[in-house]
Formats: C-alpha cells, sequence, structure tokens
C-alpha cells in the first residue's frame, strides 16, 4: 500500500507462498487496451448517435458521430491488433466463433462494425451511395451497443478477481460510459442547435455510469479494495471528479439555454469533461484489475471464504 | 462436438468425447504428484527443459528460498516450490529427527550433542517441497476463452497450444485460475506444459514422470491415478500424518477435477496454489446476460436521447442535488 493511505478494513490474515502472486498478471498492453476499451464505447455510442441524428434531420450531429463511429472503431482495431504477440496473425481471430471467448465475439463485433460505420461515413463524406451508406449506417447503429458493451465480458471472463466478480455491473458501467464518450465528443465537435441529444446521451450515460459503479463496488466487498486503493484508486477518483463535473457544466449549459442564453464554449468544456471522464475510467478498472491479480489477498480470501460458505451450508444441509 | 449442460462447469466424466472425439478415444492422461516423497532435486524441471527445447527464462536468485525458479510460466512448465515451515509435530504428525550421534570424531564449534536447532531456539524445519505443473483442467478456462482455436483438448483429455495458430493475444493468461499459462515475451505467443504430446503420442511417458527419482510424479490413467492417490493419502492418515489431503482430485470441484492432480501437505495456498479455483466461464451465461441487458439499455437511452427534451434536465437537478 502507497504512503499516507489509511486500508479501509483491517488486512485480512492469509497465507500465500512467500507473498508470490497466485494468478498471472494480464499481459495486454497499456495504454493499447485501456484505450481500445474507450475507444469500442465511443465508437459504439457515436453509431447510434449517428443514426438518432439521420432520423432527426441533424446533418452537422450525423456527420460529427459517423465519424467519430469510424474512426474511434478504426483506431481501437489498430490498438487491438498492435496489442497481439503476432500482430501479422490478427486474421486468426476470425478462423473459429467461440460463444465461451468474449474475444472472438467480439472480434464478429468489431469486424462488421468497422466495415458498417467506415461505409456510413464514407458515403456521407465523399456523396457517393448514399442510400447504400445509410444501410450501412443502420448497420452499424445495431452493432453499437454490443460493441459498446461486450468489452466488459472480455474483462469479467478472466479469473483476475477484480474483474471477474464485477460481471454483473460492468457491462452497465462501460455502456454507460460508452454513451458518455459519445455523447461528449458530439457536444464538443457539433454545433450547438443541433447537439441537444448529445447532451442527453452523455447526461444519461454519465448517470447510468455512476450509479453502476457505486453499485459495483457496494457489490465487490473486499474486491473493492483495488478500485479505490493506490494508483488504480487515484484513477477512479479522476474519472469521477472529471463525470460529476462533466455533469455539473452540463447542468449549467442546461440553465443557461433555458433563459434563451448558449454558450459553445461551455458546452464544448463540459463535452471535453465527458470523454476525460470516460478515458480516465478505463484505465481506472484496466488497473485495478491488475492489482487484483498481483496480490494473492484477493485470490485467496475470497476463495477461502467461499469454500468455508459451502462447507457450513453442506454442514447445515447434513444436518437439517 | 457435443454441447451438454455439463460442458462449462460440473462433473464431466467423458472430457475427450464432450470435446468430439469418438467412443473409441484413448484413456484421459494425467500427473498424480504426490509431493510427500518428493526431494526437491528438480530433476523434473531439467528434463521437461531438455525434451521440450524450453528457453532460458532468465538466471535471477530469488534469496527467498532454494526455489530460483520462482513459478510456472511461458519457459518454466515444471516449478518445484520449497517451502520451510517451523516443524509442529501436534499438526503435521511427522516427529521431529533424531538427535545427532557422537562418533567421537574431532570437531570445532560447539560440543557434540549440542543440538544446533535447539542452541538457535528452533525445534527444526519442515521442508515442503512440490513439483508444480499445469492441471490440464477438465474445465479448462485457457481452451475456452483462446479465440483463435490455437488452444485444444486432445485425444488424451490434456490441453494444448498450437504454436502455429497462437496469435499472441493473450487471454488465456488472465483466464487461468492458476496462474499457469504466459505468453513469452520475446516470441509474442502462449506456453505451457503439453503433458508431453509427442511423448503420449508414441506411447512414452512424460519427460518429467520419466526422471523423477522418488517417483513423485507419477504418469498414467487418470482413473487409475485417482486410485493410487486415494490408497496413498489413507496410508498416511493411518501412519497419523492428517494433514495430507489432494487437491484437484474432486471431479465434483470449480474446474470439473484436474488432470494432474497433487497430494499436499498444507494448505493449497501454502504452495502457491488457489484454494477453491473456478473455471471463469462458469459464469459465462450470466456474463452474457448482463452484456445484453446493458446493450439493449443503451439502445433505449440512445432513442431516449432524441425523444425526451425534458428528462435530462429534471434527473440534472434531482441526481446532482442529491449528490450536494
Amino acid at each position: 500500500m502507497p504512503r499516507g493511505e489509511q486500508p479501509m478494513v483491517p488486512d485480512a490474515e492469509f497465507e500465500s507462498y512467500y507473498g508470490r502472486p497466485i494468478l498471472k498478471e494480464p499481459t495486454w498492453k497499456t495504454p493499447d487496451v485501456p484505450l481500445y476499451l474507450f475507444l469500442g464505447g465511443l465508437a459504439g455510442g457515436s453509431a447510434l448517435l449517428a443514426e438518432g441524428a439521420a432520423l432527426t434531420g441533424r446533418p452537422a450531429l450525423e456527420r460529427v458521430a459517423r465519424l467519430a463511429a469510424a474512426g474511434g472503431a478504426g483506431a481501437g482495431t489498430v490498438f487491438l491488433v498492435h496489442d497481439l504477440g503476432r500482430p501479422e496473425r490478427f486474421l486468426k481471430m476470425l478462423r473459429v466463433f467461440k460463444p465461451t471467448s468474449p474475444l472472438s465475439v467480439g472480434s464478429f463485433i468489431l469486424a462488421p462494425f468497422s466495415g458498417l460505420a467506415t461505409a456510413a461515413a464514407g458515403s456521407l463524406v465523399t456523396g457517393w451511395f448514399p442510400r447504400l451508406g445509410r444501410l450501412c449506417g443502420v448497420a452499424a447503429a445495431a452493432f453499437g451497443p454490443p460493441l459498446a458493451t461486450y468489452t466488459a465480458a472480455l474483462l469479467a471472463n478472466t479469473a483476475v478477481p477484480a474483474w471477474h466478480e464485477a460481471h454483473r455491473e460492468l457491462p452497465f458501467v462501460f455502456g454507460g460510459s460508452g454513451a458518455a464518450a459519445a455523447g461528449g465528443l458530439a457536444m464538443a465537435l457539433a454545433p450547438c442547435a443541433e447537439s441537444a441529444p448529445a447532451v442527453r446521451m452523455a447526461a444519461l450515460g454519465a448517470g447510468v455510469e455512476l450509479a453502476a459503479s457505486t453499485a459495483m463496488e457496494r457489490r465487490l466487498g473486499m474486491l473493492a479494495e483495488p478500485y479505490r486503493e493506490g494508483m488504480p484508486g487515484r484513477l477512479t477518483r479522476v474519472a469521477r471528479g472529471l463525470t460529476v463535473g462533466a455533469l455539473a457544466l452540463t447542468a449549467a449549459d442546461t440553465a443557461m439555454a433555458a433563459t434563451g442564453r448558449r454558450s459553445r464554449v461551455l458546452r464544448a468544456l463540459a463535452g471535453t469533461a465527458f470523454v476525460a471522464g470516460s478515458v480516465t475510467l478505463r484505465f481506472a478498472v484496466f488497473e485495478a484489475g491488475r492489482a487484483s491479480a498481483r496480490d494473492p489477498k484477493y485470490t485467496v480470501v475470497p476463495q477461502r471464504e467461499r469454500a468455508r460458505a459451502r462447507g457450513e451450508r453442506k454442514q447445515s444441509g447434513a444436518l437439517g | 462436438m457435443s454441447f451438454s449442460p455439463t460442458s462449462l462447469f460440473g462433473r464431466l466424466d467423458d472430457v475427450q468425447s464432450d470435446a468430439g472425439y469418438a467412443e473409441d478415444h484413448p484413456p484421459r492422461k494425467g500427473f498424480f504428484t504426490d509431493t510427500s516423497v518428493c526431494i526437491g532435486c528438480k530433476a523434473c524441471e531439467v528434463a521437461c527443459k531438455e525434451w521440450n527445447h524450453v528457453p532460458d527464462d532468465g538466471y535471477l536468485l530469488t534469496g527467498m528460498s532454494y526455489d530460483n525458479t520462482q513459478a510456472l510460466g511461458a519457459s518454466s512448465w515444471r516449478h518445484v516450490a520449497f517451502v520451510e515451515r517451523p516443524l509442529d509435530v501436534a499438526v503435521t504428525g511427522f516427529e521431529a529427527p533424531p538427535p545427532p550421534v557422537d562418533l567421537g570424531m574431532p570437531a570445532v564449534g560447539p560440543a557434540h550433542g549440542e543440538d544446533q536447532a535447539a542452541s538457535s531456539g528452533d525445534s527444526g524445519v519442515r521442508w515442503l517441497m512440490s513439483s508444480d505443473v499445469c492441471k490440464h483442467c477438465t474445465h479448462a478456462a485457457c481452451l475456452d476463452v483462446c479465440p483463435t482455436g490455437a488452444l485444444f483438448r486432445t485425444e488424451f483429455g490434456t490441453v494444448v497450444v498450437q504454436p502455429d495458430v497462437c496469435n499472441g493475444c493473450g487471454y488465456c493468461v488472465p483466464a487461468c485460475p492458476y496462474g499457469v499459462i504466459d505468453l513469452r515475451k520475446d516470441d509474442g505467443r502462449a506456453f505451457k506444459c503439453t503433458l508431453c504430446y509427442d511423448r503420449l503420442k508414441e506411447g512414452q511417458t512424460p519427460a518429467c514422470a520419466q526422471a523423477c527419482p522418488t517417483e513423485s510424479i507419477q504418469f498414467g490413467d487418470l482413473d487409475e491415478l485417482h486410485e493410487r492417490a486415494d490408497r496413498r493419502v489413507a496410508e498416511l492418515h493411518e501412519k497419523g500424518v492428517d494433514v495430507a489431503r489432494l487437491y484437484g482430485r474432486d471431479p465434483e470441484d470449480g474446474v470439473g477435477g484436474d488432470g494432474a492432480f497433487f497430494l499436499l501437505l498444507d494448505e493449497p495456498e501454502v504452495y502457491g496454489l488457489p484454494p477453491d479455483p473456478v473455471v471463469t466461464t462458469r459464469d459465462i451465461g450470466s456474463i452474457w446476460k448482463h452484456v445484453g441487458a446493458a446493450a439493449a439499455g443503451l439502445l433505449v437511452l440512445g432513442a431516449t436521447s432524441f425523444t425526451s427534451r425534458h428528462l435530462v434536465p429534471r434527473f440534472l437537478s434531482t441526481s446532482l442535488g442529491r449528490r450536494r
């Protein structure tokens, strides 16, 4: 534990092999993988926003969101491929389809999403095949929510205690965070006259993210420590500060808009804070998982507790 | 490939059939590592390295014990753990060694008959040595999460990586509940024990078991090894060694039992093993259900952003008001 921090609960007694970790720390590189988690959320949310903008006749918002969806998916794919130990073999991902592997399922979400979002954005920018482009946009919007949330399954379907035990809430944390990022980016880049739905998406997404994070930490109990302590703890606090700050700026922006005055700067500032909060959150969750894998305490103590509870249930069953 | 309710979790008696092998597949092979007779010679580590051409994984003196291998990894497929514990006869059933016999030889230092351990205040040390290896789980998380199909179940029921398919995504690494498999940094791909798949195909014993001088590492049909292990643990209990217990033997445990299981003389975590491992994919149904709900929620959230004009101002004023 870093200096200056007090343990929230007294350290649980446990045995280990010279304090060495039991689990292997994830080998996924940073910033590649946390950025990929963020970009997946941003792109998925943006594809939804783009289709909504197209349906409601907001061309400037549509343009920003379509480019964000295509750009996010493209950059995310680059980070994902770069993270591989053998990047030249990235196509091996599409060799089989395995529902037990979120990375396999995710590849089959990311690949069509990237293609469709790129086609939709390309059609919009060039003006070629507008109908086909729009159709691609609709399909991309269908793949958007899965793209923004499957990354939670990617982390949760591991033996890493702080990720696995969070599997019920993490998809909502990531989904909310993705909406906040997509809404936030559009708030920052689209004109005020068209970005009202982006404001709503960002604010609602941030609300979902904060509520789900709170529920997650409550359920995790001792396993919430890695999210609160040390470097991941600091990241969690920064992420939360940015998201709450963005909500406060959005409230001010909404109040001003109600009086008929609109500040482009204020809205852009709020949007940027949403995006920054979303990025930081992914780094926080990523690092918290690594910390929980490193310390044998988080492997041994919950497993001992689980085995003890099972023994008690068996005993009471045998007696009763 | 057949999919049954116990394909992912629970008791699975014929793991090869579940993986799609025909009924006439060979019996499931495995290791029974009896740590009560391990002498810590590390012949298994060396034999494994030699046979499998496993490269050097760094020369590092830990200073913590005789164990400089430290852990299983991409380039350590057998790992001998050395644990020094104070001797407690009441707990272990092992008796302290008899005092040294004075042979009348000339010597310097403390007078003869003065027990060194006694003079340093120790009642003695108990050595625990254990040769760890990939567990070749019945429900193997590494295999379940591998997106390329590089990891596969062999006809012997073991779990093996195909190096020509692995693209180094690293998903198997945090998925393993035992921390066994890892990426080789300079190579980029994942490696682990193959239970000497090549030797098995020729009807030979894996290199580590072949080299073990005390038969601490026993190789054979898993059913037969189970019987042998049950007899051995009963024999030790009879002799008063109540601490002896089997680890990874139970086909009902969190990974459906291990293909490589152990006789231990202390709690698993003392040897660096997880006390109650569970395959992560036991929860894959719940994981996808929650992802599905969140994705549907996100779709609704998106639609709401375009349809409800008044929701967000209300939400902002209430949620921020509560926070303050």
